[in-house]
């Protein structure tokens, strides 16, 4: 789950990583109210979760209550690359003296966690990387050490960040790698982190994401939760449980585990049609689960035909045609269903099916991948 | 032979008593694999069917003499039950567990190369591992496994989905080719056991004669693989990479499968993989026709 910037800054706080006074505001009159308790100057910045905010205008310097209006009024509902901004965080404005880069992640490869520190800080971290690699500093943290003070004052020297910031930016790689493990994220990436001509380092710019695994023991994450943007079909999908991604295609997919998902979308592709969706029904899912997913494609107006995708495991091939069997009573479905059932009591399921007395304008059964894609493709069309 | 498990191995079930354990403890027994001991802490004295229960794993490995254990048990104790087992003397652990969190997977990884260093973990997130006719540990339906013949040729799987390694199983039988691994690695950021870890061993065994691997979009692991198989892999192999139609920037159902920046682009690791040799078919079902006229020019 990715933050937002002013979300991202709030969870820093919490680790006592220094961040600017400010508020998040969703009308021109909190924006007001933001900027008078930050304390003028102040900046306006638009909370969407692209890069390039900056060049589009989305972020703008204000001297008072009348510029603060103008432009959270320009940023409120302004577009940027697609997505629509309807809350901007207003923040007291800092003087630079430097720019730095810091960040946290976790190098899959190695399977360690990664630092990347920076001296040149304020632009795209892959822009650097790409043009002067030696000036990031990746440093491998094994997860069972963690990073001890000496250890982050050593990665700021070895970063030739300047003596005069080399304390303050070893303190708040500590603390931001506490939020990195503790905070159980995917990426806690500070960009930029700021000398200010007075001394004090800071965050000046917060992109968090969480992994959503870790959510049982992060009670705080539920106001995250609230404000994840999804379209009427992801909603649904989340209320019921469900892995899903809504795509632009006619086919409607729903499949166990994730690689049988990813390749139904291929295969189908690849037979000349497109997936309405990604669906994912997981491991062990029982009647309910089915049911629930047809109907979260049902829901989709562009769905022309169902491709139902199962190979049992985990999953039981007679709990999957009992789902269909009870959602085919539940619900009306407006398109056609073909399906592809292999694996654990995979007969039982074929049998049910059968003997539901489903009409075959409602549900074909194919006994290959390949055929079933086709078979759905060409009901699509 | 067989890579990792075989008849000989004795399996302990962490997490037989519950629902999932116990469906699939009692599916890997019946297919013939030594199922010895289940541990729940508190169950101590009780039976699944006939398995012992344990209260720990230690006291089962003391009561059986299980080298291997199969943890079934939910993501909030599945770290504590790995580290477990291997504090007990369990020296292969396969974690089914979906859901772990990142942060506890490389903790508990990190844990075991330093101080298990002779612990191999499979998974998590993983359907298991069999060895047709001989051991079953997961959650595979063992019939969709064709035996592998005493001449062979004989084909090993390496997979990071589930659902394409029974895919894959289920393709080769349609064609009648035995097998004699098919190992789930699962699809988490960390997984305990690579793909280099499973070529490096089929490499080694003389019963596979050919190699499928199935990898997904996400991480650089295919292309760390190619990398390895172009030095060190001489056995004929096919692959299938799931994911050339996912959108960049969502994570695909699997904690690991994301296109980001960029990287980790099916074309990119199908790219890798036919740079080394390797066949690479567009779907499961061409990979496993590749894999029949490999097979073919073997026998």
């Amino acid at each position: 789950m990715d933050l937002f910037e002013y979300q991202g800054k709030q969870y820093f706080a919490r680790y006592d990583i220094p961040v600017s006074k400010g508020d998040v505001a969703v009308t021109v009159d909190q924006a007001i109210a933001a900027a008078d308790a930050a304390g003028y100057p102040v900046v306006v910045k638009a909370q969407v979760q692209v890069g390039g905010r900056g060049k589009a205008g989305g972020i703008k310097l204000a001297n008072n209550a009348d510029e603060v209006r103008t432009h959270a009024g320009n940023i409120l509902g302004m577009d940027i690359k697609g997505h629509v901004v309807k809350r901007v965080w207003v923040e007291n404005a800092s003087d630079i003296a430097e720019e730095y880069y810091a960040s946290f992640t976790l190098d899959r490869g190695a399977k360690k966690h990664l630092l990347m520190l920076s001296r040149e800080g304020g632009v795209e971290i892959e822009e650097v990387a790409e043009k002067n690699p030696a000036a990031i500093l990746m440093l491998h943290i094994d997860p069972v050490d963690g990073l001890p003070a000496a250890a982050a004052k050593k990665a700021a020297v070895d970063a030739r960040i300047p003596d005069a910031a080399q304390q303050g930016v070893a303190d708040i790689l500590v603390k931001l790698y506490r939020c990195f493990v503790e905070g159980d994220c995917d990426l806690a990436e500070i960009n930029p982190l700021i000398l200010k001509p007075t001394g004090e380092v800071h965050a000046l710019d917060a992109k968090v994401s969480l992994d959503e695994n870790a959510e049982f023991r992060h009670p705080e994450w539920a106001e995250f939760q609230a404000t994840v943007e999804l379209d009427a079909r992801e909603l649904l999908a989340r209320e019921k449980g469900l892995q899903y991604i809504g795509l632009d295609g006619q086919v409607g997919i729903i499949a166990n585990g994730a690689g049988l998902a990813m390749s139904t979308l291929d295969v189908v592709n690849q037979v000349g049609g497109s997936a309405a969706n990604f669906l994912d029904i997981g491991g062990g899912a029982n009647a309910d689960v089915m049911a629930g997913a047809l109907e979260v494609i049902n829901s989709d107006k562009n769905v022309k035909s169902i491709f139902i995708n199962i190979f049992g495991g985990i999953t039981r091939g007679d709990e999957v045609a009992k789902g269909i069997v009870e959602a085919l009573g539940r619900v009306d479905l407006r398109a056609p269903i073909v399906i592809r059932l292999d694996g654990t009591n995979a007969t039982e399921g074929r049998d049910i099916l059968k003997n539901a007395g489903i009409p075959e304008s409602k549900l074909t059964s194919k006994s290959t991948m390949l055929e079933a894609a086709e078979a759905a493709v060409a009901l699509a069309k | 032979m067989a890579i990792f498990v075989d008849q000989n191995t004795k399996v302990i079930v962490q997490g037989l008593t519950g629902g999932q354990g116990k469906y699939h403890g009692l599916r890997n027994k019946a297919y013939g694999t030594q199922i010895v001991a289940g541990v729940t802490p508190g169950k101590g004295g009780t039976d699944v069917e006939g398995i012992p229960v344990y209260d720990s794993v230690a006291e089962a490995v003391k009561a059986t003499g299980a080298t291997a254990s199969f943890v079934t048990v939910p993501p909030k104790a599945a770290s504590a039950a790995i580290l477990e087992a291997a504090s007990a003397g369990i020296t292969f652990i396969v974690c089914i567990t979906e859901g772990i969190p990142a942060q506890d997977e490389a903790r508990t990884y990190n844990t075991l190369v330093r101080d298990f260093p002779k612990v191999r973990l499979l998974g998590p997130n993983c359907p298991g591992i069999i060895s047709p006719g001989k051991c079953n540990i997961g959650i595979t339906a063992g019939e969709i496994a064709q035996l592998p013949t005493a001449k062979g040729p004989n084909v090993g799987i390496v997979s990071r989905s589930g659902t394409l390694t029974y895919q894959a199983l289920y393709e080769l039988k349609q064609l009648g080719i035995g097998v004699s691994t098919c190992v789930g690695i699962g699809g988490d950021p960390v997984p305990g056991t690579s793909f280099i870890d499973c070529l490096r061993e089929f490499q080694a065994d003389p019963e596979t004669h050919a190699i499928i691997m199935i990898g997904e979009i996400g991480g650089s692991a295919e292309e760390e693989a190619a990398e390895f198989i172009k030095a060190n892999v001489t056995k004929p192999m096919s692959a299938y990479i799931a994911g050339v139609t996912a959108p960049a920037g969502k994570k695909m159902g699997h904690a690991g499968a994301i296109v980001s920046g960029g990287k980790g682009t099916a074309q990119g690791k199908m790219d890798a993989l036919r740079d080394a040799g390797v066949k690479v078919g567009n779907n499961p079902t061409e990979a496993g026709q590749l894999m029949a006229t490999i097979v073919a020019g073997l026998s």
